[in-house]
């Protein structure tokens, strides 16, 4: 390859969470434009086990851009500059030799730093256990045909159900809010006829677990669905807002 | 031949938990005889599962239903994250919506002849049976399947059957059959009914002495390092296969080995672990830096073209060499099936022309895919709506558009057959001990078909380990894990001592050389020596170089920092360390067998025609490995074959 890069990487380093954190120069050379962003670190981490430093920590798994591990800010942004794309996913054909490129991890006080680029998203967990699901143990199921969907309906619920969990939309998100994640998920299952039946107390409980960890609110800023590297629509949150006004008039009037 | 290959022939072995009689009956019967426990009692009872993709969240979130409490384990931050979620194309089901002639049965032969005549045919047509529940309730969870404009699930058709028969929700179907396991798994969390450990690594199995039993696990904790014991009266490993001892494969990075090979040192029987999948057409490797490798989905073999330059060396542009200069090799040399052929002979003919020397791009290790005569007579839009999401894939990754210039795709390793040894009841040798999903080695025999993965993690966790632990259980009557039990407090102690001292020791190594390095480094030799194409000279060679691969790493291996902190140098390294043992049993089964059958090619064994010969008169059966010692042969245990229903025959899709 001819066309090999040098890059400056200023790297987030903390060695846990309750310890100071501060940004690191590193220089990584013969980066090849075909390489992906997480490779890059790869070869950084190398080289710093080679010299006996500790190499830097950071999720990832899959690396195919589904797991939703990576959680990478790179130059501020969250999964880096290329739109729908995750870290692990972005290729070094973006960058241009002698660039200095920021490396951080999200940022959010519901999201803690474990170490270096790591956090803990295990808000987001506790976000479905609170009702993003439909309740229908092994084994109760009717007949898959029983209940035809309409095919919009369905439709709607796979690009919603696309959310990987990255947690990118709460990084972007100036007020570190939630919505879009927990939105999607409601509009997952609300919209399908097997998730009716819970959809109020669905809306309630995700919305009240959602308050009761350390997000934001939302401002209808948006920045959410720029930075979701699966392209959920910011329409869901609206939808959310709908489902919860009319799930909390009706709690209301039932007394839950 | 070194020391390691004087294997040992031990007794046979046997399932005697399948009931006889009529194979359709079987399961009935099976869930019929099988022992209960009454649900005021469940809850005296703590079931730990290891792993949550499809079979692991499912399992967990059963056994949560059912009253047990469950102790759910999983090295991700998030048990949604579990690699299953990264399956494409779909999940098989026989529910015959298409009335093409689909059946039960029709799912049954398919899956004995696809996996070549190499599985226990009760276990298959069990999944068979399943299939048809399991699509029922993942519809009940809110898996947005795809569906027609009637409102009714939509299929589409698969390698190797002639029916319509896989369910699909665009080409996430894994990420979406995991999110409703996982969120029934949430469910159950929120309920209390499972404890869920996330960056929590298995260690070691904890087996009691005087019974042989499983009877919990050693952890460490990936984010403080804390060591640590988990008793319970059952455990079911749902850890997935061991692909990643190839290293550069289309696995997550963290896939691996380590829960299924302690379990093997304590005594399970590992089988058939030269059973491993190839898919042919994956994004070949761009460099030295690549990590991983990324599956294009087989689909693209309907429109696509395979070819590469007749001359050796042509680096010209695709778009300059002339028709007359170029190699469509598989419709060259199979005119009947052309670019159709079944993926092991598409892997093979793809590295005997690089093996030539007129590989594609860099390094050499490609072949094209070329739709340039599909989008001439389709039209670039029937294309795009065919394979839009993958094209734009490929592009995100290559910087190649495959609009204008054809993809480039090699085969890469992609699933294994083998795993822990499991009777009918999916337990393994060691009493207690359950193993579900791409862990065992059951259903799917030398070759597994596509789409039935996911069939078979579900089928595994929801269906089949709950009646399987709720008869251990009751037929055993196992009395709760004391942990004052001096025996067990004993055997708990033992494990987690030598969990610590492993920890000492890879730290204390203190050499030159990552556990990356050695990684890629027995990668690449397994798959120069033991992946598409074996022989005898080639295994003999694996089994030569191996142990003197692990000594070095024992000898040289750095790791960064300490044992009580997250560090993933750590992580690796002891996935390292295990898969540097287990190489060398998949090289020695390999060796062992010496017929092709589905995903394992002795180059000594093929017909005239270039197709995996079988030896059914020597070879019909279940290779299953007792381990004796690192380095030191292991025991074979044979498992004979009785094919009832199907009669093995050549496999052929001509």
């Amino acid at each position: 390859m001819s066309d090999l890069m040098e890059l400056t990487l200023r790297v987030w380093r903390q060695p846990g969470p309750d310890a100071d954190g501060e940004m690191r120069t590193y220089t990584v050379a013969d980066v090849s434009p075909d390489m992906s962003f997480l490779e890059v670190l790869d070869v950084l981490n190398e080289e710093l086990a080679a010299r006996g430093e500790e190499p830097v920590a950071f999720d990832h798994d899959c690396r195919e851009g589904i797991c939703g591990a990576c959680s990478l800010v790179i130059n501020g942004e969250p999964h880096g500059p290329q739109k729908r794309t995750t870290a692990c996913q972005l290729h070094m054909r973006h960058f241009a030799d002698g660039d200095v490129i920021d490396v951080e991890p999200w940022r959010a006080a519901a999201f803690p730093v474990v170490r270096d680029l790591v956090v803990d998203r295990g808000a987001l967990d506790r976000i479905v256990g609170a009702g993003g699901y439909i309740t229908a143990p092994t084994g109760s199921a009717p007949e898959a045909h029983a209940t035809p969907v309409a095919k919009d309906a369905a439709d709607e619920a796979f690009t919603a159900a696309a959310c990987i969990g990255c947690g990118a939309c709460v990084a972007a998100c100036p007020n570190a809010s939630a919505m879009l994640f927990t939105a999607a998920k409601i509009k997952h299952l609300n919209v399908l006829p097997q998730g009716r039946p819970e959809a109020g107390t669905r809306v309630l409980d995700m919305v009240a677990a959602m308050d009761a960890e350390d997000f934001g609110g939302c401002t209808n800023v948006g920045a959410c669905a720029t930075a979701c590297p699966k392209g959920i629509p910011v329409d869901v949150i609206t939808e959310m807002n709908r489902d919860w006004l009319k799930a909390a008039a009706r709690s209301r009037k039932s007394g839950r | 031949m070194s020391a390691y290959s004087e294997y040992r022939v031990g007794e046979p072995i046997a399932d005697t938990r399948s009931p006889g009689g009529p194979m359709n009956d079987r399961w009935s019967q099976r869930k019929f005889e099988a022992q209960l426990v009454n649900p005021a009692n469940r809850r005296h009872h703590t079931v730990i599962v290891v792993g949550t993709g499809l079979a692991g969240a499912s399992a967990a979130a059963t056994l949560g239903e059912q009253g047990y409490r469950v102790e759910s384990f999983c090295y991700q931050d998030s048990p949604r994250r579990a690699h299953s979620i990264a399956a494409q194309g779909g999940i098989n089901a026989a529910k015959n919506y298409r009335n093409d002639g689909d059946s039960v049965q029709r799912l049954f032969h398919d899956t004995v002849k696809g996996g070549d005549f190499r599985a226990r045919e009760s276990n298959v047509h069990r999944l068979a049976e399943i299939s048809l529940q399991i699509i029922d309730q993942c519809v009940a969870q809110g898996v947005p399947f795809a569906r027609e404009y009637g409102g009714l699930l939509n299929t589409r058709s698969f390698g190797g059957t002639q029916v319509s028969r896989t369910f699909y929700a665009a080409g996430q179907t894994g990420q979406q059959l995991l999110l409703g396991a996982y969120q029934a798994l949430e469910r159950q969390i929120a309920a209390g009914q499972v404890t869920m450990h996330p960056r929590t690594e298995m260690l070691d199995l904890i087996v009691t002495p005087q019974d042989g039993r499983a009877r919990g696990i050693v952890t460490r904790d990936l984010v403080t390092g804390k060591v640590e014991r988990h008793l319970a009266d059952a455990v079911v490993l749902c850890t997935g296969g061991y692909g990643n001892v190839f290293y550069l494969t289309t696995n997550a990075k963290g896939c691996n080995a380590t829960a299924i090979w302690r379990a093997h040192r304590h005594g399970a029987l590992l089988a058939n672990p030269c059973y491993t999948q190839i898919h042919p057409t994956c994004i070949p490797v761009s460099g030295d830096h690549q990590s991983k490798l990324t599956l294009m989905s087989e689909s693209l073999r309907n429109d696509g073209r395979v070819w590469v330059p007749k001359a050796t060396g042509d680096e010209r542009h695709p778009g300059q060499i002339p028709e007359d200069e170029r190699d469509y090799y598989l419709e060259r040399v199979y005119p009947a099936f052309g670019n159709l052929v079944p993926r092991d002979i598409a892997s093979r003919a793809a590295k005997n022309v690089c093996d030539e020397g007129r590989g594609v791009g860099p390094g050499g290790r490609g072949v094209y895919l070329d739709f340039a005569d599909a989008i001439e007579r389709l039209g670039r839009k029937a294309i795009e709506a065919r394979y839009g999401n993958l094209f734009e894939m490929y592009e995100r990754i290559t910087g190649e558009d495959p609009y204008t210039r054809p993809m480039r795709i090699y085969p890469a390793i992609h699933y294994t057959m083998g795993g822990l040894w499991v009777d009918y009841d999916l337990q393994s040798t060691i009493p207690g001990l359950f193993v579900a999903g791409e862990a065992n080695f059951s259903d799917h025999g030398a070759n597994r078909l596509g789409a039935s993965a996911l069939m078979q993690g579900l089928a595994d966790g929801y269906f089949v380990v709950p009646v399987s632990v709720n008869n251990y259980l009751g037929e055993t009557r196992i009395a709760p894990a004391d942990p004052a039990d001096p025996a067990l407090a004993a055997a708990a102690d033992a494990a987690e001592a030598g969990v610590r001292e492993r920890v000492e020791r890879l730290l204390a190594v203190d050499g030159d050389r990552t556990a990356d390095s050695f990684h890629r480094e027995l990668g690449q030799l397994m798959w120069e020596l033991c992946g598409m194409e074996r022989t005898e000279e080639s295994l003999t060679e694996a089994l030569r170089r191996i142990p003197a691969l692990r000594e070095e790493f024992w000898r040289r291996l750095k790791v960064p920092g300490g044992p009580e902190q997250l560090n993933q140098s750590l992580e690796k390294a002891g996935r390292v360390a295990d898969f540097l043992e287990l190489a060398e049993l998949l090289v020695l089964d390999a060796l062992h067998r010496e017929e092709s059958c589905g995903g394992h090619f002795r180059a000594e064994s093929q017909t005239p025609e270039g197709e995996a010969l079988r030896d059914d008169e020597r070879f019909s059966y279940v290779a299953a490995w007792e381990f004796a010692g690192v380095g030191e042969p292991p025991v074979l245990h044979r498992e004979e074959l009785a094919f009832v229903e199907e009669k093995p025959t050549t496999r052929s899709y001509a």
